[in-house]
C-alpha cells in the first residue's frame, strides 16, 4: 500500500510541476497577476507531494518490504537501519528520486525566501524551476519507477547494499552533490527569467547571487565528500582519479565557480552581463550533463550502475531541450542585456575576466578530456580511455597560472588600479613568500621539493595579497576589533574561500610529492618504515560485524621507539552477497595521515599482501574544501541580501540600465 | 583608441592566448596519455601494439589465477572465448576482482605476448560490467562463441 501512495505522490507532483511550469508562465506574458501569484503555492505543494513520495520509498526500505523492486535489490534484513535508509538513494531509481526531491525543496526555498522579487520574476523564475522538474519527475515516472513491485515471487531476503556504500560519507554524499547540481537550477531560471524579461540589471545579480552561492558551497562539500570517501573507503588511498563521473561533477563546479566572479562583477559595476547569464546557463547544462554521464552508463566509471540505454537517451534529449532551447533564447535576446560600461586594464574587472577565462578554459579541457573517449568511440577510431596525466597536464598548469592574478584580485580596485600601486603593495610580501618557499620545504622529513616550494610560492602570494587587503582596510580604522567587526559577512566569505583554496594548493602539492606508498608482503611480527614511521604487523584477528565476517590486521605504529597509532584494518566479507570489500585502517592528523589496508591472503605462513601508506598534509584538501563551502554558505548573511526593499507587487521597477 | 575598443581588444587577446595555451597544452597531454582498449582476440592476432600502454579486457579464466609465495606477483589469464591473452601484475587486486568474472587490466605487452600489467580495474558491483567488457563479449557471442 505505502507504495502505490508514494506512486501516486510522484504522479501528482508531476501533475503540479506541469502547471507550474505552464501557467504561471503563460501568465506573466498575458499580465495576469492573480495566476502568477499561483507560483508559489503551487512550487511548495511540488516539494510536499514529492517529499511525501520519498518518504514512502524510505518507508519501504526501513520495513524491508522487498516486495518492491528496488528494495529487494539494494537492502537486506541485517543492514543497519541507518543505511537501510541511505539505500534509498544507494541506486538508479532512488537517487533519482532524491534528485527530484532536492529539486523541489530548491523550488519551495526559492517560493518562500523571495517574497522581495517582482511578481513577474517570480512567477518565471519558478516556471522555469518546475518546468526542470517536471523533465526529471517524468524521468523518474516514465524510465526508472522506483516503486515497482516485484509479483508475485516476493523474495525472502534483499541483495544487500553495495558493501562500498555502506558508510556514514555516504549518506550526506550524494544529497550534498545534488544540493549544488540542481541549485545550479536555480541560477539557471534567473537566467532565463532575466532573459525572458529582457531585464538584467545589479538588482537582478543581487537575486540571483545568494542562490548561486549556496548551490556552489553545497557543490564544493559534495565533491569533498566524495574524495574524502573515496581515500578511506576504496581501500587505495586515492583521492581523485579524474574519472567521468568526478569530472561531471567538477565542470560545473568549475563553471560554478567562474559564475558566481562573473556575477559579483555584474551586480557591483553592472558588466559582463550577457557573460554571467552564458555562464549561468553554461553550469546547469553542465550539471545535466554530468547526469546523462552518470546514469546513462555510456562511460567506463566506478560510479555507474547498470545501465539502460532509455533512461541515456530520455536524459540527453532533455538536456538538448534545456541547452537548445536556452541557448536559443540567449541568442535571440543577449543583445537586450548588453552592457556598455568601460574599465581600465588595470582593474579588478579585467582580473576577474582573467578568473572567468581562465575557469572556463580548465572546464572545456576537463570536458573534452572526459568526452573523448565518447568521441572516438562514436567515430569508430576505438575504445580510448583518457587517464589521470593528461588532466594533471592540462588542469595543474592552467591553475598555477591562475594564482599570480587571485592573489593581487583582493586589493585590486574596481573601474581603474595602477601596475605601480600593485606594486607597492605586492613587492615586500612577494619577497617574504620567495624566501618562506624556499626555506619551509627544508622543514618536511622528506627534504627540498621544488614543486612543494612553487606550492607554497603561491599560496603564500595568495595569503599575502588577502594580508595587503586587510591591513589598507585597517588603516582607516582606530582599532583592530572595529576594522574586524566592520568588514561584511561577503568579505570574509572571499578571506576563506581565497585561503581555503591556498590550502588545498599546499595539500594536493604536498600529498602528492611527498606521499610514501607501499604493497608490500608482511606476516605478523613482520615490519616496515615509512618516513621514520615504523610499522609492525602485531597479529591477525577475525571479526564480526553485523552483516559481515571480517579478517582483521592490527598494527602498531612507532616513530623514535614512541608508539604513535594502533590500527586495525580489515577486510570484510558481506553476508548477503558475499562480496569482499577492504576497510582501511588510518591514522589522520593535520600534517601526515598513516594508512593500512588488507589485499589478499600471499602463501601459507599467515601472511598478507598490505599496503601501508605515509600520506603528508593530505587533509589540507579537504579543509580548503570545507573552507570554500564553508564561505558560500556566508555571503548570504550579508545584510544586502536581506535589507531588500520589497517592491510594489504590481509593478516591476525598471532598474537604470 | 577608444576605451571600449581597447577593452574589447583585451578581452579577445587574453581569450586567444589562453585558448592557444590550453589548446597546446592539450595536444602535448594526449599525446603520451590515452590507451587503446583491445579485446583478447585482437591481441592474439596482433593487432594490438608491443610495449605501448593498451588496455585488455574480458573474463578472467577459471583456475587461471596463480599468486607467488614470496611475492605479490600474480598471473592470471583473459579471455572473451575467442582467445586468451596472460597477464601479470605485481600488487594488489582489487576486492571485487575473482575468476569468471570480467576484468580490464591496463599495461603494456612483452615480446611473449603477455601484458605487463600496471593497473587491473574488476567491476564494481553485482551486475555492472565495463562497457569494453561487455562488447567484447557480444562480439564473440555474435560469432557463436559462448563460454
Amino acid at each position: 500500500m505505502i507504495p502505490e501512495l508514494g506512486h501516486f505522490a510522484l504522479v501528482l507532483a508531476l501533475v503540479l510541476a506541469v502547471v507550474l511550469a505552464v501557467v504561471p508562465m503563460a501568465a506573466s506574458f498575458q499580465g495576469r497577476y492573480a495566476a502568477m501569484r499561483l507560483a508559489p503555492t503551487l512550487a511548495t505543494a511540488v516539494a510536499v507531494f514529492t517529499s511525501i513520495s520519498f518518504a514512502c520509498l524510505a518507508t519501504a526500505f526501513l520495513q524491508d518490504d522487498f516486495s518492491v523492486r528496488v528494495v529487494a535489490a539494494n537492502s537486506n534484513s541485517l543492514l543497519p537501519p541507518m543505511y537501510k535508509f541511505s539505500a534509498v538513494w544507494g541506486n538508479h531509481e532512488g537517487s533519482l528520486l532524491l534528485w527530484a526531491l532536492i529539486l523541489s525543496y530548491w523550488l519551495a526555498a526559492v517560493a518562500a525566501f523571495s517574497q522581495g522579487l517582482p511578481t513577474i520574476m517570480l512567477a518565471r523564475v519558478l516556471a522555469v524551476m518546475g518546468a526542470i522538474a517536471v523533465g526529471f519527475l517524468s524521468f523518474s515516472l516514465l524510465t526508472s519507477n522506483p516503486f515497482e513491485r516485484i509479483l508475485p515471487g516476493v523474495p525472502a531476503d534483499g541483495n544487500d547494499l553495495n558493501p562500498l556504500l555502506q558508510d556514514p560519507g555516504l549518506i550526506i554524499h550524494p544529497p550534498l552533490l545534488y544540493m549544488g547540481y540542481v541549485g545550479f537550477s536555480v541560477a539557471f531560471a534567473f537566467a532565463v527569467a532575466a532573459l525572458l524579461g529582457g531585464r538584467l540589471d545589479a538588482a537582478w545579480a543581487r537575486w540571483s547571487r545568494p542562490w548561486t552561492n549556496v548551490a556552489w558551497a553545497f557543490l564544493s562539500l559534495g565533491i569533498m565528500l566524495g574524495s574524502w570517501w573515496a581515500y578511506y573507503e576504496l581501500g587505495w588511498g586515492g583521492w581523485w582519479f579524474w574519472d567521468p563521473v568526478e569530472n561531471a561533477s567538477f565542470m560545473p563546479w568549475l563553471a560554478g565557480t567562474a559564475l558566481i566572479h562573473s556575477l559579483a562583477v555584474t551586480e557591483k559595476r553592472g558588466l559582463f552581463r550577457s557573460w554571467t547569464v552564458l555562464l549561468a546557463i553554461f553550469a546547469f547544462s553542465l550539471s545535466l550533463l554530468g547526469t546523462f554521464l552518470v546514469r546513462s552508463g555510456v562511460l567506463t566509471s566506478v560510479h555507474a550502475f547498470a545501465a539502460d540505454p532509455a533512461r541515456g537517451l530520455f536524459v540527453l534529449i532533455f538536456l538538448a531541450i534545456v541547452v537548445g532551447g536556452s541557448l536559443t533564447l540567449y541568442a535571440l535576446r543577449a543583445p537586450a542585456v548588453r552592457s556598455h560600461i568601460s574599465f581600465g586594464t588595470v582593474s579588478r574587472e579585467s582580473l576577474l575576466l582573467l578568473n572567468n577565462v581562465v575557469f572556463l578554459v580548465a572546464t572545456l579541457t576537463v570536458l573534452f578530456g572526459t568526452l573523448f573517449p565518447l568521441l572516438m568511440d562514436a567515430l569508430g577510431q576505438g575504445k580510448y580511455s583518457v587517464g589521470p596525466p593528461y588532466f594533471n597536464a592540462v588542469f595543474v598548469p592552467l591553475m598555477a597560472l591562475l594564482v599570480p592574478f587571485m592573489g593581487v584580485g583582493p586589493l585590486s580596485r574596481w573601474r581603474d588600479d595602477s601596475l605601480h600601486r600593485w606594486k607597492s603593495r605586492m613587492l615586500l610580501p612577494g619577497v617574504i613568500v620567495v624566501i618562506l618557499a624556499v626555506v619551509l620545504p627544508f622543514i618536511a622529513d622528506q627534504g627540498f621539493n621544488l614543486w612543494v616550494a612553487l606550492a607554497i610560492l603561491l599560496a603564500g602570494w595568495l595569503v599575502a595579497g588577502l594580508w595587503q587587503d586587510f591591513a589598507e582596510r585597517r588603516r582607516n580604522s582606530p582599532s583592530l576589533l572595529r576594522s574586524l567587526r566592520r568588514q561584511s559577512p561577503s568579505y570574509w566569505a572571499m578571506v576563506l574561500a581565497h585561503t581555503g583554496f591556498a590550502a588545498a594548493i599546499v595539500g594536493v602539492v604536498a600529498t602528492s610529492q611527498y606521499s610514501i606508498e607501499r604493497d608490500l608482503r608482511m606476516a605478523p611480527g613482520d615490519s616496515e618504515t615509512l618516513a621514520g614511521y615504523r610499522f609492525v604487523f602485531n597479529e591477525t584477528a577475525r571479526v564480526r560485524g553485523p552483516n559481515y565476517l571480517a579478517d582483521a590486521a592490527r598494527f602498531s605504529v612507532y616513530r623514535n621507539d614512541r608508539e604513535v597509532a594502533s590500527l586495525q584494518a580489515e577486510k570484510r566479507r558481506y553476508l548477503a552477497s558475499g562480496s569482499v570489500m577492504t576497510e582501511a585502517a588510518i591514522d589522520p592528523g593535520l600534517f601526515r595521515d598513516l594508512y593500512v589496508a588488507m589485499g589478499e591472503p600471499v602463501g601459507t605462513d599467515g601472511a598478507w599482501a598490505i599496503r601501508l601508506h605515509y600520506k603528508p598534509m593530505v587533509r589540507w584538501m579537504w579543509l580548503g574544501a570545507l573552507l570554500m563551502g564553508a564561505a558560500g554558505l556566508l555571503t548570504t548573511f550579508d545584510r544586502r541580501y536581506r535589507r531588500e526593499p520589497r517592491v510594489a507587487q504590481t509593478e516591476a521597477p525598471r532598474a537604470p540600465a | 583608441m577608444h576605451p571600449v575598443r581597447r577593452q574589447r581588444l583585451w578581452v579577445v587577446l587574453s581569450i586567444v592566448i589562453f585558448s592557444t595555451a590550453a589548446i597546446g597544452l592539450v595536444v602535448y597531454a594526449l599525446r603520451g596519455n590515452i590507451n587503446l582498449f583491445y579485446p583478447p582476440i585482437e591481441v592474439a592476432s596482433g593487432a594490438a601494439p608491443l610495449d605501448t600502454p593498451i588496455r585488455v579486457g574480458g573474463m578472467v579464466v577459471d583456475g587461471s589465477v596463480k599468486r607467488a609465495d614470496d611475492s605479490l606477483e600474480v598471473s592470471f589469464m583473459v579471455t572473451d572465448y575467442q582467445a586468451t591473452v596472460p597477464v601479470v601484475y605485481t600488487g594488489i587486486l582489487p576486492d571485487l576482482f575473482a575468476e569468471g568474472e570480467g576484468v580490464v587490466a591496463s599495461g603494456r605487452l612483452d615480446a611473449s605476448g603477455t601484458l605487463q600489467a600496471d593497473e587491473v580495474l574488476a567491476k564494481h558491483d553485482e551486475n555492472y560490467m565495463p562497457p569494453e567488457v561487455a562488447e567484447a563479449l557480444e562480439n564473440s557471442a555474435a560469432k557463436g562463441v559462448t563460454p
